[in-house]
């Protein structure tokens, strides 16, 4: 048995309480080393007892079947023996974690609280056990597989991301080297329940079900790449004990606290809950009267100009495919969710939306936005990988998706009852599981106690949305409802939308904002997971179809819009000219190419706001602000102005402010400041901004570390005029030996240079000491990539250097690696991991 | 006013009595001059004239001990550069002149009672051949070290550091690939190759390399007889802080001498194959003149050599004063007069 209380005596420090760590099969007390170790850290002395459980690691070999209520039984004779004092903290891990809840369902008066790591207590209605427990239960594998050889130990520690290293496998190993030594292994096996009539089922339904009135703080940390205690188990935990904190830590599996540093969050949760800073402010929150997203749409629907259209699809050729009127939008929304409620949509239900934009989604979306259900919207812009972890991650109840997302679904197993949008063949709806159509809920709901929509609460979750994981996995990020309300506020004030506007929505997350402002909206005929496809004849069409007064688009789009300028015919031209704003938002938009969108729309306010998908938006600026901001960096008249891109002032009710930055590139200083040229990480406050990271407990606890303020990982600085200009990402920042170097200033200045159409800055080398290396896409692109012809290199060094940055070495590449969803969002991550290699003398390959 | 680290600082205006060995080399000589320049009293020893002026010119080689013990008399610092500089040559030969000569001149500046000993060493002392990336000065390791020069350097090194005490201060300076008008090692043979079309590049000549401008390597080097205090004991490595793919380096040099730059490209694995067998033969056969291609330089050009340089400027209160765009035109100045 591990305990470090004898050590914590003989250092004088006292604990704060207890962690109880209770392994599970095949591993051993070996498994909480980083514990004991980081208890034993005078900063935060905890007690951290970890045992072998009987027949198992060194303890003793007992010649019994010990069950799972045997075990429980076991750990509370231990804790009677050791004395143990609250406040007892459980830990747990595989069969562990249920050992370790029934421990903490029978010892009330002690616990505080309780710590799970891929683990298990149920086995969820309609689901199968997983294939490779099946496998081991086998009669025909156990007893060989568990206990007569070592296969089951071998494979479980193959489950570590990454491998383990040799010494600590054989560690792991040490104890369960002989037959006879591995009975626990394949008892402990052998005890899982499958069904009803296994003799574990009755306790470890008791622990189940005892959860539910558990009520102490709860974190689940959480590797997801696990064959067996996948992500439907910690759903499953989550529903038991909602208030719990979670963390799943992408890329890790199985053997979490091999995989990931475990012991850190664990010893930050405990501080966060028995310390005496107790919770944290929340982010401030508009005093006004909660109006949910969906009041204005309603309104509409109920008042004078409910008959006309409300929302409207193009099709390719030019003609509306589809429109509803506002009382028929309505109606739908009410018909729909009442069909929902049926199939048992309500309160907190998690539903996946994989619909385009265009009338559909808009329906489906009120509609569980009415029941109080959660929206989750990942689109295709992640990637099929990253769309797959996204969808995988969170654990949708329902999959409402078009047949293509459907089969997505069934090839990649992601879990949710499937909903197709129209009416599918039977084989179809057999082969991809699908049990019913939105057609067919509408047709089921209609006319039924409409009314009758419950109540949702302003601080229900009602959203997640996906990070475009242009820097790392996308991250999902939970909006409320009153935050989602606030979003509306924030774009109805500061671009002045009001009710009665008509919008062409381009841009896939503002397209379901439209209903929400009142406004009529009409969704271009283009793929919306590929902006550059919106062409200039399907935007005048689409401008046509409803004398629109407001444009959304992405820069990619914009771009490509510019590209096809000659499909425009008169009408379209007309059209496009009555335009009053255009918003591109997603990515930064060049300002030459704002110049020639403003050619095509004359009379439109050219708007580019900043913001990300956890604080929409955050800043704005308008073309002619650009062209002064950009002059007076020029002219150098005022301070601050230059070095980065001008993204312009805070938003209706935003503020913001920066972090300093530190020589070592981190903003790790606690006082935001405004003060002009001062570069840092940027901070936003704002009623709009998310509730919280989805299952992201850690990632939200750094973002929000600042109480009120939201870290956006972006860096930049104001000038004196009060513009904010952004450098780059925080996690893009080069640390040269002459300070830190934010990549975006020196980009512009080298993409300037003739033949160069994009620039990425960024740094190989030691932390600290980086050198700085520019990679170049120029035009015409480069045949391979690789370092620059020294004539190249030597025009972009000078830009560079008159910047103020001091390049290295300057590499060429015939594309930059970018983004999916935005197509703008260079890959310097990876950039930077290439040039490294080729810069060292290795292999060029490709970034 | 000049900085303090400028060219004409020394601590206290007091003027110093030092031997300079190897004092005809391109950085020897430039060391020496900086040292007279400051109003030290120098010395220098080697076996040819070393043409600077104000300077005391002994003639000498270092493996003549009562040659060595002359040159030191009244000595109170020592900065050894002498060595035997060569990518090719006998074994025995690299170890009498670097190690033996190092570990004679040792004993004698001890026995003259020197104060404070700088030995001129090499980055490739600790280098096992694979590539440097921002790192600091490692341990020298002989056994490591590839080729006779670096593995007598590193060996000598160690002789050099081992003999530190407070009153017998040794510290080494470790510039790496040194450069600049007049120089033979590196420029003259790039240029002399490259015209007649003999000069490939390596893999892409991608690999980022660190060099050092002689005028810097020469005031880092009297920086350290003055910082003696916070280096002793230590080794150091130099250079200009300014990492160029080699490719552009080589470009660089040859655009300053007027001839075209490399275009033929050869993979680095098996220049370095190449160049193992070349040396053997060239030693075996016992030619005097370089040859066309060593393992040693193979490395050099086709693998990424740049350090850590925070640490070195930060003890020796120095900056490089030429930058190297600035040293490339006083190249082309070189050529061109």
């Amino acid at each position: 048995m591990l305990d470090n209380a004898a050590q914590l005596s003989r250092r004088g420090l006292t604990p704060r309480g207890t962690l109880l760590c209770v392994h599970g099969n095949p591993t051993w007390s070996y498994l909480w080393r980083s514990l004991v170790a980081a208890g034993s850290d005078p900063a935060h002395p905890w007690r951290v007892v970890a045992m072998d459980q009987l027949d198992m690691g060194y303890s003793e070999r007992t010649g019994t079947f010990r069950r799972l209520a045997d075990r429980i039984n076991d750990l509370g004779d231990l804790t009677d023996a050791l004395g143990l004092e609250g406040p007892v903290f459980t830990v747990g891990h595989d069969w562990g974690g249920a050992i370790s809840l029934g421990w903490a369902l029978a010892h009330p008066q002690l616990l505080a609280g309780v710590v799970l790591t891929n683990t298990a207590v149920h086995q969820p209605s309609g689901s199968k056990i997983p294939p490779a427990l099946q496998l081991a239960l086998h009669p025909a594998v156990h007893g060989w597989g568990t206990t007569t050889s070592d296969a089951f130990v071998r494979v479980t520690l193959a489950l570590a991301r990454p491998p383990l290293p040799a010494d600590i496998r054989r560690a792991y190993m040490a104890p369960y080297r002989g037959a006879r030594r591995r009975d626990g292994v394949g008892n402990f096996v052998a005890d899982i329940p499958v069904d009803a009539s296994d003799p574990s089922f009755p306790a470890l339904e008791g622990v189940a079900e005892g959860l539910r009135g558990l009520a102490v703080p709860a974190l689940m940390l959480w590797g997801p790449r696990d064959p067996i205690f996948s992500d439907r188990y910690l759903k499953d935990l989550i529903g038991r004990l909602p208030q719990a904190d979670v963390h799943r830590f992408e890329g890790a599996g199985h053997l979490l606290a091999e995989d990931r540093d475990i012991a850190e969050p664990i010893f930050q949760w405990l501080a966060a809950h028995t310390g005496p800073d107790g919770p944290r402010a929340g982010n401030p929150t508009d005093s006004g009267e909660f109006r949910p997203l969906w009041s204005l749409l309603a309104e509409q629907a109920a008042g004078p100009s409910g008959g006309e259209t409300a929302v409207t699809e193009m099709a390719p050729d030019g003609a509306p495919a589809r429109s509803l009127s506002w009382r028929q939008l309505e109606r739908s929304i009410l018909d729909l969710a009442a069909g929902l409620r049926d199939l048992g949509v309500g309160k907190g239900t998690r539903v996946s939306l994989m619909v385009p934009p265009g009338v559909d989604l808009t329906v489906a979306l009120y509609a569980c936005l009415r029941l109080g259900a959660v929206v989750v919207v990942a689109d295709a812009g992640l990637g099929t990988r990253g769309l797959s972890r996204a969808v995988k991650g969170a654990t949708a109840d329902f999959i409402i998706g078009i047949e293509k997302a459907l089969a997505a679904a069934r090839v990649f197993g992601w879990p949710g009852r499937r909903i197709s949008v129209g009416d599918l063949p039977q084989a179809s709806r057999r082969v991809l599981g699908v049990e019913t159509s939105l057609a067919a809920l509408a047709k089921s709901g209609t006319g039924r106690d409409s009314g009758r929509m419950p109540d949702v609460e302003p601080t229900a979750a009602a959203a997640v949305l996906f990070t475009s994981g242009s820097t790392g996995p996308a991250k999902g990020v939970l909006y409320t409802h009153e935050r989602l309300a606030a979003m509306r506020e924030t774009v109805a004030k500061t671009f002045g939308i009001r009710p009665g506007a008509r919008l062409v929505a381009g841009f896939a997350p503002f397209a379901l904002l439209g209903p929400a402002l009142g406004a009529v909206s009409v969704t271009p005929a283009m793929d919306v997971t590929a902006p550059r496809t919106l062409t200039a004849r399907a935007l005048a069409d689409a401008a046509a179809a409803i004398d629109a007064t407001v444009v959304f688009a992405s820069p990619a789009a914009l771009r490509n819009v510019v590209a096809t300028l000659g499909g425009i015919e008169e009408a379209g031209h007309q059209a496009l000219e009555r335009v009053q704003l255009l918003l591109s938002a997603g990515a930064p938009v060049p300002e030459p190419l704002l110049v020639e969108v403003q050619r095509l729309l004359p009379r439109a306010s050219l708007h580019t706001p900043y913001g990300m998908t956890e604080a929409l938006p955050v800043t704005d600026i308008s073309l002619e602000q650009i062209q002064a901001a950009e002059a007076a960096a020029a002219a150098g008249t005022v301070e601050g102005a230059g070095n980065g891109v001008c993204v312009g002032w805070p938003v209706h009710g935003a503020h913001v402010a920066v972090i300093p930055l530190a020589p070592d590139g981190t903003a790790p200083g606690s006082d935001p400041v405004t003060e002009a040229g001062m570069t840092g990480e940027i901070l936003v406050s704002a009623p709009h901004v998310k509730e919280a990271y989805d299952r992201l407990w850690l990632t939200q606890r750094e973002s929000a570390d600042l109480p009120g303020w939201h870290r956006t990982g972006d860096v930049g600085h104001f000038d004196a005029a009060g513009r904010l200009w952004v450098e780059g990402r925080l996690a893009h920042v080069v640390t040269a030996p002459g300070g830190v170097v934010t990549p975006v200033g020196a980009e512009q200045a080298i993409e300037r240079v003739d033949d160069v159409r994009l620039a990425a800055i960024v740094g190989v080398g030691p932390a600290g000491t980086q050198a700085v290396v520019a990679v170049v896409e120029t035009v015409p692109p480069a045949r391979t990539p690789g370092p620059a012809a020294p004539e190249l290199a030597a025009r972009v060094r000078k830009a560079a250097q008159e910047a103020g940055v001091k390049v290295s070495a300057v590499l060429v590449v015939p594309a930059q690696p970018t983004d999916i969803r935005h197509n703008a969002k260079i890959d310097r991550t990876r950039l930077a991991c290439w040039a490294e290699r080729v810069l060292a003398g290795g292999r060029r390959g490709k970034p | 006013m000049l900085g303090r680290t400028g060219p004409c600082w020394r601590p206290s205006g007091k003027a110093m009595k030092v031997l300079v060995t190897g004092a005809s080399g391109l950085l020897g000589r430039a060391v020496a001059r900086l040292l007279v320049r400051q109003g030290h009293e120098v010395t220098t020893f080697q076996r040819r004239p070393s043409g600077v002026d104000g300077a005391t010119d002994v003639r000498g080689s270092v493996t003549d001990e009562d040659a060595l013990r002359a040159a030191v008399q009244g000595a109170e610092g020592v900065i050894h550069l002498a060595a035997k500089v060569s990518f090719t040559g006998r074994a025995a030969e690299f170890y009498e002149v670097n190690v033996e000569g190092t570990r004679r001149l040792l004993r004698v500046a001890r026995d003259a009672g020197v104060r404070d000993f700088v030995f001129v060493s090499s980055p490739s002392a600790a280098n096992s051949g694979a590539a440097i990336a921002g790192l600091g000065a490692e341990p020298a390791a002989p056994q490591r070290a590839h080729g006779d020069y670096s593995r007598t350097k590193a060996e000598a090194e160690l002789l050099a550091l081992a003999e530190d005490d407070p009153g017998f201060r040794v510290a080494a300076v470790r510039p790496h690939i040194v450069w600049g008008p007049g120089d033979t090692q590196l420029v003259e043979r790039v240029l002399q190759r490259a015209k007649r079309r003999r000069l490939p590049l390596l893999d892409t000549g991608a690999a980022l390399i660190d060099t050092t401008y002689v005028d810097n390597a020469a005031s880092a080097i009297v920086a350290a007889l003055h910082r003696m205090e916070h280096i002793h004991g230590k080794a150091l490595v130099v250079t200009n802080g300014e990492p160029r793919p080699i490719g552009e380096l080589l470009a660089g040099i040859c655009a300053a001498g007027g001839v075209p730059a490399p275009s033929w490209a050869v993979p680095g694995g098996v220049a370095r194959a190449a160049g193992t067998v070349v040396e053997k033969l060239w030693t075996w056969a016992g030619r005097k003149e370089e040859p066309p291609m060593t393992r040693f330089l193979a490395e050099q050009l086709s693998t990424a050599h740049w350090f850590d340089q925070r640490e070195t400027r930060k003890l020796l209160d120095w900056t490089p004063e030429v930058s190297l765009d600035e040293g490339l035109a006083r190249l082309a100045e070189h050529y061109r007069s």
